[in-house]
């Protein structure tokens, strides 16, 4: 089997995953509150359907899809609804949430963790199960997983490429996850399948990830839809761009959805919650979480319920070691600055790192030197220095004339630069802000 | 309290300084093989020339209170590569006026490092061969044969002699172009006259070799530099003269002169040439043809400088159009 992969991308040097990798994922049962912003996903804020005061159960819906494009919340948690307010979310804003007070007794909806036989269901019948559970896209979007799945009309699709690269350092929840449940990725891709009877499914794994790529093929065996691709290592492989590539060879710009080239990307973990959903009727109310760094005193990877403080995960991976001068929601390439602990963990989540020494504070970003590194970087195709220096100067047009809304915020560019430059941060805001001049703009038409 | 910043968190190792001392130790090889054919008088030339760039950036940081960036290294590179570029009998006072025009006028009146519009060793080099065409453009031979005589007495000399009052000799360039052949061995191993660092071709590419395995430049440009030169050199002399140039005539012009050490240390310059793939493309053989209506139809024999410099000036225009389709755009109509 050819390995296949993407062009340009970076190897980090160190990978961060040995300390991790072989440790088997441990569950928690949080005594805290449970707090669920109702904004942790791509679309529309879900709509409560419990009042203050309300007892619930684990599994039973806290919040409905408010539109279509949006997602619902259940609890993982039993006890009753202290609040509906505002409070500080992952990103560090304030979102609305609903907060529940744990009673530490996890009883469950009546049929919860009962089996439930995916082929007897309908397609409408799988997607309506997965809008209710609440399924969403657990590579970090956080895209409704219904709204992904719906078939398009007049669209024939052809792969359901499974993403399993976890190209990040330091991550190995997905890792374990293959390792541990095989059957359950299997079963849920086979569910997946079941929807759009004339796809194969793909599950797409980097080839530093042996043993995974071994159990699964294993795993497969005697399933002529199903196939285990190899990829050359390299990030950002996980993109979605970068992953259609690697495996079909087919590219998608901004403008374009996987849709349109025949195909679904669809996360590890998110296949899953699929199988827990349709064939255990558990909705995603957890998620697996690598804490590592080292600022960790035990690093491991740990399931946590949805709503549980980052704090209380920390206290039960172990705590810290020392003092951290950074700790990160996610990878070390994408993820997010946190400013506190005291934030719930959301469905997309999949890692807390904590770094005693911060390596961005060690430098100051110095002149561009034109070397072409980021050039060379750029997974899509794209030229950073002109980019920063039309978004340093906010000339949002020119940011635009030069694809700048392209960039994928993978990071490769700043990682490799030797001058240190803060490119993926100007691109950031750059973004932003053409985003919100454009819903400006499609305002003011609409007013008029 | 912990630090918050935008992501990524994580950075490579390299650093601005780290990739200006890789190319001042691949520049090493050139400068050595010039003191060992011009004798320590080069060695001279290339102490004060490094010395009056690092000073020259020192003072003008400190009298516009800018921050001092002679860690940087890029300041080391411009010296030694405009020493490269000087005779070893050059007066002492030359390479320091280049110094000064190199650091303070092209590189820190434009912004510092990064923002000048032309190699500031390069743009010296032309504004002191203009200036003083007799003390730059001229050169002293080269000390002895390797080959003939005692080798040790012979190194001994190479390394002692005075050259500042040795007479002005052809170069083997200027002997091509006046019809004469030149020795493609001693070319090659640069035991030919010249500028300090640019006569031997093999150290050079030793020089060239190690940028390329440490990731520092892409053959790219060197490459494509130096065949599209040797074309057009070809192409020009057969229309000057009316017949096939020799194989002597043409391998000559890639070993001798400036070609080989401006294609692998001044063309690659970051700052100055472009950061587009097919912008090196177009670069690499405007510099070729440039060269060669400098080398051919010009009065002087040698044109890399020239050429570079030249080409330096339309990198902006050549980066804009060859502007890479994004991810995802290639192929498609718009």
């Amino acid at each position: 089997m050819n390995r296949r992969t993407f062009k340009q991308g970076i190897h980090p040097l160190d990978d961060g995953k040995a300390s991790t990798k072989d440790n088997p994922v441990r569950a928690m049962r949080p005594t805290g509150e449970a707090v669920y912003p109702l904004n942790q996903h791509l679309g529309a804020p879900s709509k409560p359907v419990v009042a203050v005061g309300d007892a619930v159960l684990v599994g039973q819906t806290l919040a409905a899809p408010s539109e279509f494009v949006s997602a619902a919340i259940c609890s993982a948690v039993s006890g009753t609804v202290k609040a509906i307010e505002p409070r500080r979310a992952v990103n560090g804003r304030q979102a609305l949430c609903i907060v529940v007070e744990n009673d530490g007794r996890f009883e469950a909806v009546s049929d919860f963790d009962t089996p439930r036989t995916a082929t007897q269901l309908s397609a409408q019948e799988i997607l309506d199960i997965i809008r209710d559970a609440g399924i969403v896209g657990q590579g970090g979007a956080g895209f409704p997983t219904h709204v992904k799945l719906t078939a398009k009309p007049g669209v024939q699709l052809q792969t359901i490429i499974v993403n399993a690269v976890e190209c990040e350092p330091y991550l190995t929840s997905d890792y374990r996850l293959m390792l541990e449940r095989p059957e359950q990725l299997v079963e849920g891709l086979q569910v997946v399948l079941q929807l759009f009877p004339h796809a194969k499914g793909v599950i797409a794994v980097e080839d530093n990830k042996p043993e995974a790529i071994r159990l699964l093929r294993q795993t497969i065996q005697g399933n002529p839809r199903l196939l285990v691709q190899e990829l050359k290592t390299k990030y950002p492989q996980g993109g979605e761009r970068m992953l259609i590539h690697a495996v079909t060879g087919r590219d998608i710009h901004s403008g374009k959805l996987p849709m349109e080239v025949g195909c679904v990307v669809l996360n590890v973990s998110t296949v899953v919650s699929i199988w827990r959903a349709v064939c255990r009727r558990v909705p995603q109310i957890s998620t697996i979480m690598t804490v590592a760094g080292d600022g960790a005193a035990t690093p491991c990877n740990i399931e946590v319920p949805v709503g549980t403080s980052y704090r209380e995960v920390l206290e039960a991976a172990g705590g810290m070691n020392g003092e951290p001068e950074k700790m990160i929601a996610g990878g070390p390439m994408m993820g997010l600055a946190m400013v506190s602990l005291d934030v719930p963990v959301q469905k997309t989540d999949s890692a807390l790192l904590l770094m005693l020494e911060d390596e961005v504070a060690q430098y100051e970003p110095t002149a561009c030197i034109r070397c072409g590194r980021c050039v060379r970087a750029c997974p899509s195709f794209l030229v950073p220095p002109t980019m920063a220096r039309a978004a340093d100067h906010n000339a949002l047009d020119c940011f635009q004339a030069v694809h700048g809304m392209e960039c994928i915020e993978c990071g490769c560019c700043t990682y490799v630069c030797p001058a240190k430059r803060r490119l993926t941060q100007s691109f950031k805001t750059a973004k932003a802000a053409v985003k919100q001049q454009q819903r400006r703009r499609a305002e003011q038409k609409a007013g008029k | 309290m912990v630090n918050v910043s935008v992501s990524p968190h994580i950075r490579s190792r390299l650093t601005t300084s780290i990739v200006m001392v890789d190319v001042a130790i691949a520049l090493l090889p050139a400068l050595l093989m010039g003191v060992f054919v011009f004798g320590l008088r080069a060695l001279l030339v290339i102490a004060v020339t490094v010395a009056a760039c690092l000073l020259t950036e020192y003072v003008y940081r400190r009298l516009m209170k800018l921050p001092n960036t002679l860690s940087d290294g890029s300041a080391l590179v411009t010296g030694l590569i405009l020493a490269m570029n000087m005779p070893a009998s050059v007066p002492l006072w030359v390479p320091v006026l280049g110094s000064v025009f190199a650091i303070g006028l092209v590189k820190q009146l434009f912004g510092g490092l990064g923002q000048n519009i032309m190699n500031p060793a390069l743009a010296a080099r032309c504004f002191l061969l203009i200036s003083f065409p007799a003390l730059v453009g001229g050169s002293i031979p080269a000390v002895g044969n390797l080959f003939d005589g005692n080798l040790w007495q012979g190194f001994l000399s190479r390394m002692t002699t005075a050259t500042v009052d040795a007479t002005s000799t052809a170069t083997p360039l200027q002997l091509l172009k006046d019809g004469g052949t030149v020795d493609l061995l001693q070319a090659f191993l640069g035991l030919h006259s010249g500028c300090i660092g640019e006569t031997s071709t093999l150290a050079i590419l030793l020089g060239g070799v190690y940028m390329v395995w440490r990731g520092v430049i892409s053959p790219r440009i060197p490459v494509v530099y130096v065949v599209s030169a040797c074309l057009c050199i070809g192409c020009m002399r057969w229309l000057s003269v009316g017949a096939m140039p020799s194989a002597n005539y043409l391998l000559g012009q890639a070993c001798t002169g400036g070609l080989m050490a401006g294609a692998v240390f001044m063309a690659t310059d970051y700052v100055t040439s472009p950061i587009t793939p097919a912008g090196q493309w177009i670069y690499a053989i405007l510099l070729g043809l440039l060269t060669a209506l400098f080398r051919v139809f010009g009065s002087y024999a040698e044109g890399v400088s020239y050429a570079i410099v030249i080409g330096n000036t339309v990198v902006p225009l050549i980066e804009k159009v060859t502007l890479p389709r994004p991810f995802g755009k290639r192929g498609a109509a718009r």
